[in-house]
């Protein structure tokens, strides 16, 4: 029988399928985090149990982390406790712990791809609803509670329906300043914040055949905020490229016989899905959010819909209005701008910060901006070094933190004054997410580039002649 | 963990017709950074529910003393966002078993089923059925069967089914959860892992 690429992944990590029941299913690497695991390893305590199968699991500390000064001792003692917590657990349970300080710190969805824990075909799970990052490799990739945290510590397996399949095609040539955040957030403003609840989504064409292997993880990563579990590419040429060679990645014979199995990773011709969706490229240009979740986005150059032309209830979106403090058919052009963040496991990656940089280059940030450009990793913050990115950024009169999920929800000291405006490259425009009281506008690094060195938001194609 | 099990519960209900709740607000970030799981229900709704200076917002559903009950009515796609467990945990601490809405976010949903909270997911026309009679008279009972996979308004005795897989509906009524399935077939688990194809 023809099967998608989702198909042939999940069947053949299904151990036993419950009658009327959910399918026992085997996870191939399991990354944790300080925030989601620790109770999930109470838990093994309190049962007695020990970790099955350690080396498949991986930790590392990020979303607590200050950005500077990262060799001092956590200043919060929550945020320390549970720093410490991750170590002691890693360390009583024979798990490769990579806490502040260590070389391969870093996002969870940053280091997971850059040490090539991430393969094609695998299963990744992570207390972390931004795991469906994973599935740019061709994995099947999402997000789990602490409590399923425990169970494939314990037993290296989850309980779980199969979800339906959708598949979403874009083909075509990608505009002038549009870049794979765009193609994500425009899909969402299509789709609503649950108009994938249910389903795991491939996506499939050219747009994204030609993005790199950075793009393909900004938009899996938002897979999620269109309600789906997760998103997944095909692997291909660009895919085998990436993760040869990393230190996670299978060597010699094992290489050979992952290659194999690699190059069965597509959807057959035939193959149906529950669900199948068609955007044109031509359709998207640069985006932007202007309501408290991430499918009330919209073309930069558009201007706030009326309550009346939108899905869902008229006093949601008001109220949605109201803390955002826009009206109806305003422009978004020239709305002004306190932060600019860049950075996070959505947009935190090298590409992400050329793309940044390309803009900002011979340019100054305005004076009434902060901004807080975070990498995802330190393999990403040497990249900008390396390439000579940091030397145009401090030209420019921006400076560089260190690695972590930082702005993006705000549990360490990066936080969005209440009230203030940020254009932040990051995944949710929630109500508090940046800090409570915090407004969010969701964008890609161009736009977050221009918005740091006008001070307003601003179209990015009015600032760049060339493609980026 | 350990929950109570889940029967039949007759209860008044906290009506929250807003659509789109997400983890955010059932408990913001900064509440995350416990190590134990104590203490979430204080923050459930921390910034709808408290102003900047800890006191009460007035206006709020759950500071409203006419509003109690162990069922939470909730607008359409709730629970979406992030995976935090926590914000399941803040519902149940708080006193909630069942939150009823007409379309429920996935992780959310999966998160309430293992940690003893049922989600009721019911037909719009119903939840706004819910709706009415619940703010029309806070006294308002609903019925929540879930052997039966009824849910009942009893004061007008309108009744909608809803859906369950038979394995996680015997989890609730029992209190069990999957580790102690999936330590039962460990062995299988082992033989399965020792032939991937990776």
């Amino acid at each position: 029988m023809s099967k998608t690429l989702f198909d042939k992944v999940w069947d053949t990590h299904v151990v036993r399928k419950i009658q009327d029941g959910p399918d026992v299913l085997f996870i191939d690497r399991h990354l944790i985090h300080e925030v989601t695991s620790p109770v999930a390893f109470l838990g093994l305590k309190s049962r007695g149990i020990r970790v099955l199968y350690p080396e498949r699991t991986f930790a590392t500390a990020d979303h607590n982390t200050p950005t500077i000064n990262q060799h001092l001792p956590v200043a919060d003692p929550l945020s320390a406790n549970q720093l410490d917590a991750l170590e002691s657990n890693s360390n009583e349970y024979g798990i490769s712990y990579w806490g502040l300080g260590h070389q391969k710190n870093g996002i969870v969805h940053v280091v997971g791809p850059e040490y090539g824990i991430t393969q094609p075909g695998a299963t990744i799970v992570c207390g972390d609803s931004h795991t469906s990052t994973h599935g740019a490799f061709g994995a099947i990739a999402f997000g789990i509670g602490t409590s399923e945290v425990e169970m494939v510590l314990a037993t290296q397996c989850i309980m779980q329906p199969k979800p339906k399949k959708m598949r979403i095609n874009i083909n075509g040539k990608l505009g002038f300043g549009v870049t794979p955040k765009d193609v994500a957030l425009y899909i969402i403003s299509k789709l609503t914040t649950s108009g994938a609840t249910g389903y795991f989504v491939e996506y499939a064409g050219d747009v994204f055949e030609n993005m790199t292997m950075e793009g393909r993880m900004t938009v899996c990563n938002l897979s999620i905020e269109m309600g789906a579990r997760g998103g997944m590419i095909a692997p291909d040429e660009t895919t085998i490229a990436y993760v040869k060679g990393r230190e996670f990645t299978p060597k010699g014979e094992a290489w050979d016989r992952a290659l194999a199995y690699y190059k069965t990773l597509k959807t057959d011709a035939d193959a149906i899905f529950d669900k199948e969706l068609t955007f044109s490229a031509s359709d998207i240009e640069p985006m932007i959010t202007y309501g408290t979740n991430p499918g009330m986005g919209m073309g930069i150059s558009h201007d706030i819909p009326d309550a009346a032309d939108v899905e869902g209830g008229a006093a949601t979106y008001e109220k949605s209005l109201n803390y955002m403090g826009f009206h109806e058919g305003d422009s978004m052009l020239g709305k002004p701008v306190d932060f600019v963040f860049v950075g996070s496991c959505t947009n935190g990656r090298i590409e992400d910060f050329r793309a940044f940089t390309s803009l900002v280059k011979g340019k100054h940030k305005a004076d009434n901006v902060t901004a807080w450009l975070v990498p995802g990793s330190h393999i990403v913050e040497a990249q900008i070094k390396e390439e000579g990115l940091l030397d145009i950024l401090t030209e420019a009169g921006f400076t560089l933190r260190q690695p972590g999920c930082s702005a993006c929800l705000a549990m360490n000291d990066d936080k969005v004054p209440a009230g203030k405006y940020a254009v932040s490259t990051s995944n949710r425009n929630f109500e508090g997410r940046q800090g409570p009281g915090a407004r969010t506008m969701l964008a890609s690094p161009l736009v977050a580039a221009a918005a740091a060195v006008t001070g307003v938001v601003t179209d990015p194609r009015t600032l760049i002649e060339e493609l980026v | 963990m350990a929950y109570d099990k889940f029967n039949i519960i007759t209860s008044t209900a906290v009506p929250l017709p807003i659509e789109n709740v997400d983890t955010d607000q059932l408990i913001p970030a900064r509440f995350l950074k416990a190590t134990e799981r104590v203490g979430f229900g204080d923050n459930l709704f921390r910034d709808w529910r408290y102003n900047p200076d800890n006191t009460p917002k007035k206006d709020f559903v759950l500071n409203n003393p006419v509003y109690s009950g162990k069922i939470l009515v909730g607008g359409k796609n709730f629970g979406s966002g992030s995976s935090r467990e926590h914000a399941a945990w803040a519902v149940y601490d708080y006193g909630f078993r069942c939150v009823v809405s007409s379309f429920f976010a996935d992780i959310f949903r999966n998160n309430c089923l293992n940690v003893g909270v049922l989600p009721v997911q019911v037909s719009a026309e119903f939840a706004e059925k819910i709706f009415t009679a619940v703010i029309g008279d806070p006294k308002t009972e609903i019925e929540v069967n879930l052997p039966a996979q009824s849910i009942t308004i009893l004061s007008t005795g309108d009744t909608e089914k809803f859906d369950i897989s038979p394995y996680k509906k015997d989890n609730m009524i029992n209190g069990f959860d999957d580790i102690d399935y999936l330590q039962s077939i460990k062995g299988e688990i082992e033989e399965f892992a020792a032939n991937l194809p990776l």
